[in-house]
């Protein structure tokens, strides 16, 4: 039994999957720097630009910093939740890059790679589940440190990651109607498809709702209640210090670059290069084309997600249920009943 | 009420339109503002390499000044340190010895005086106080170290170089100062 496993294809996943994860950190990592420096010209400044040319070791330098702080367990948390919140945190955040495509296939040494870790049939569940585990980084977090604020923090958290993800689901299910799979794979192929166009322009209003969503799973402002710095003392991780402290700072950094990803998979076209047939290319060229339009769309996206969270402040409690009951899910329920009656009149 | 004065604005209190609640226009108008300012100059000096020029009655650390023929002016009357709020400077006062006239301007000098630059406030006073124009302020200010001690200026650091046997020097601490 265990010797009729594929050790080739298993050995492909393995080197993919440290890939993946090394590639997510490094971005991740960069995305640090990239947030300075994106609030840095937005604020009329120039930003970090001391630690080597143009400031480019600076999130090494801040890792350093992190790396050398005194490792602080409370005595009064409790000390094995304690210690797996941040990690929790992390491999949640991690885990959901499992699904993507991150191009097409790769043929090397006669063998044809998929770039993608698996190509489940329920790619889209996957990353929902996935993305509800990312709340108990936070809750577990913010409960063991047992501390009133982190607590307050958590259950910040949670409401709002529960009140957001039912908006997100309800916008995902009317793109689900019109590409009829959940396997993302196949959604990119779809929009891949000569005479068919990126999901963006079917689904307008469900993507302005998932990447509102995707904001509040991410808690980026404005929806960053659970470390509200100035009412609750940075919230969840206020008793977490060293390297601890940076894998949950580190974490909603990888939840940016991978939601980005998941954005630009659903709606923007995944790895499409717009106007190009890519059939007409050697595979292996198109597959390094299409990772670098990916990449260009995850930018793209992520200089949206700061570029918001340097213009705006951050939302009230009380404004931001009511924003995401009273009137995401109401339009995002619209949307999917448009969708469908659309769908149902125009024979599709 | 009265009002005090007629430049009240009475708050609007109408309830957000359904568009309003969604925030979305208005956060657009939001990120189109702060996406100008990517455009925008920097005000920002980058300090050690760039420096502001101080205004010339800024006061910076303090100089012990010297007469045209390079004789130390401070006779250690201690009108400075009566006259310094902060308790800064110390002194030590001496006789002149003969054939000490080349070094001394007065029959009297500081054979030590320190100024702690911790406890100073740079308020000027000492300059304004001292009758001889021995010590004033200049525009440069203390550097930064990691030792307290440091920060107790004595005479070598505070003396202006002598105009007749260093000039150079003595003009240069001229100019920056
Ligand atoms: S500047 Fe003011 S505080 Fe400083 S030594 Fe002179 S008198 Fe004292
Ligand atoms: S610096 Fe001026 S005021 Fe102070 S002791 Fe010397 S002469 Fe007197």
């Amino acid at each position: 039994m265990l010797l009729s496993i594929d050790w080739i294809l298993f050995l492909e996943k393995l080197i993919l999957i440290a890939i993946v994860i090394f590639a997510s950190l490094g971005i991740a990592l960069y995305t640090t720097f990239a947030e300075r420096k994106v609030a840095a010209v937005l604020q009329d400044r120039p930003g970090p630009n001391r630690a080597g040319p143009f400031g480019l070791f600076q999130p090494f330098a801040d890792g350093l910093k992190l790396i050398m702080k005194e490792e602080i367990i409370p005595n009064t948390s409790n000390k094995v939740l304690f210690v797996l919140g941040p990690f929790l945190a992390m491999t949640a955040a991690l885990m959901t890059s499992a699904v993507i495509p991150w191009s097409s296939d790769v043929h090397l040494f006669g063998r044809v790679i998929p770039l993608q870790i698996a190509d489940v049939n329920i790619g889209i569940l996957y990353i929902f589940a996935v993305v509800s585990l990312g709340v108990y980084g936070i809750m577990i977090g913010g409960w063991a440190s047992n501390n009133k604020f982190s607590l307050m923090a958590a259950l910040r958290g949670a409401s709002q990651a529960i009140s957001y993800e039912l908006a997100m689901g309800l916008s995902l299910i009317a793109l689900l109607m019109t590409t009829g799979t959940l396997q993302l794979g196949e959604i990119v192929k779809q929009q891949m498809e000569p005479g068919h166009w990126w999901n963006i322009v079917y689904q307008p209003l469900g993507f302005l709702i998932f990447i509102i969503c995707a904001f509040a799973e991410c808690n980026r402002t404005p929806f960053d209640l659970p470390e509200a710095e100035n009412e609750l003392n940075f919230g969840y991780h206020q008793e977490y210090s060293s390297m601890k402290l940076g894998f949950y700072l580190f974490s909603e950094y990888v939840n940016m670059f991978i939601s980005s990803v998941v954005m630009a998979t659903l709606y923007f076209g995944g790895y499409d290069v717009p106007f190009l047939n890519e059939s007409l290319l050697s595979p292996n060229v198109a597959a390094i084309l299409g990772v670098v339009a990916l990449l260009i769309k995850v930018v793209i996206f992520i200089f949206i997600f700061m570029w918001v969270r340097w213009t705006i402040p951050r939302f009230r409690y009380d404004q931001l249920m009511n924003l995401g009951w009273k009137s995401l899910v109401p339009l995002a329920l619209a949307n999917m009943l448009i969708t469908g009656a659309l769908i149902l009149w125009m024979g599709k | 009420m009265q009002a005090l004065t007629n430049r009240a604005q009475p708050v609007n209190r109408k309830p957000m339109t359904f568009w309003e609640r969604l925030y979305l226009i208005n956060i657009f108008k939001g990120m189109l503002i702060t996406f100008s300012h990517i455009f925008k100059k920097q005000p920002t000096i980058q300090y050690p390499e760039q420096k502001r020029p101080f205004s010339p009655v800024f006061r910076g650390l303090h100089v012990l000044n010297r007469d045209e023929e390079g004789r130390e002016r401070c006779t250690a009357c201690g009108l400075c340190a009566v006259a310094c709020p902060a308790e800064a400077i110390t002194m030590e006062a001496a006789e002149r010895l003969p054939g000490e006239e080349n070094l001394y301007r007065e029959e009297k000098y500081a054979a030590r005086y320190e100024i702690n630059m911790l406890r100073c406030i740079f308020c000027g006073l000492c300059e304004e106080a001292c009758p001889k124009d021995a010590i004033y302020l200049s525009e440069t200010f203390a550097p930064a170290n990691f030792n307290r001690t440091t920060f107790i200026y004595g005479k070598q650091d505070l003396l202006i170089p002598n105009p007749v046997t260093e000039p150079e020097a003595y003009a240069k601490a001229k100019g920056l100062n």
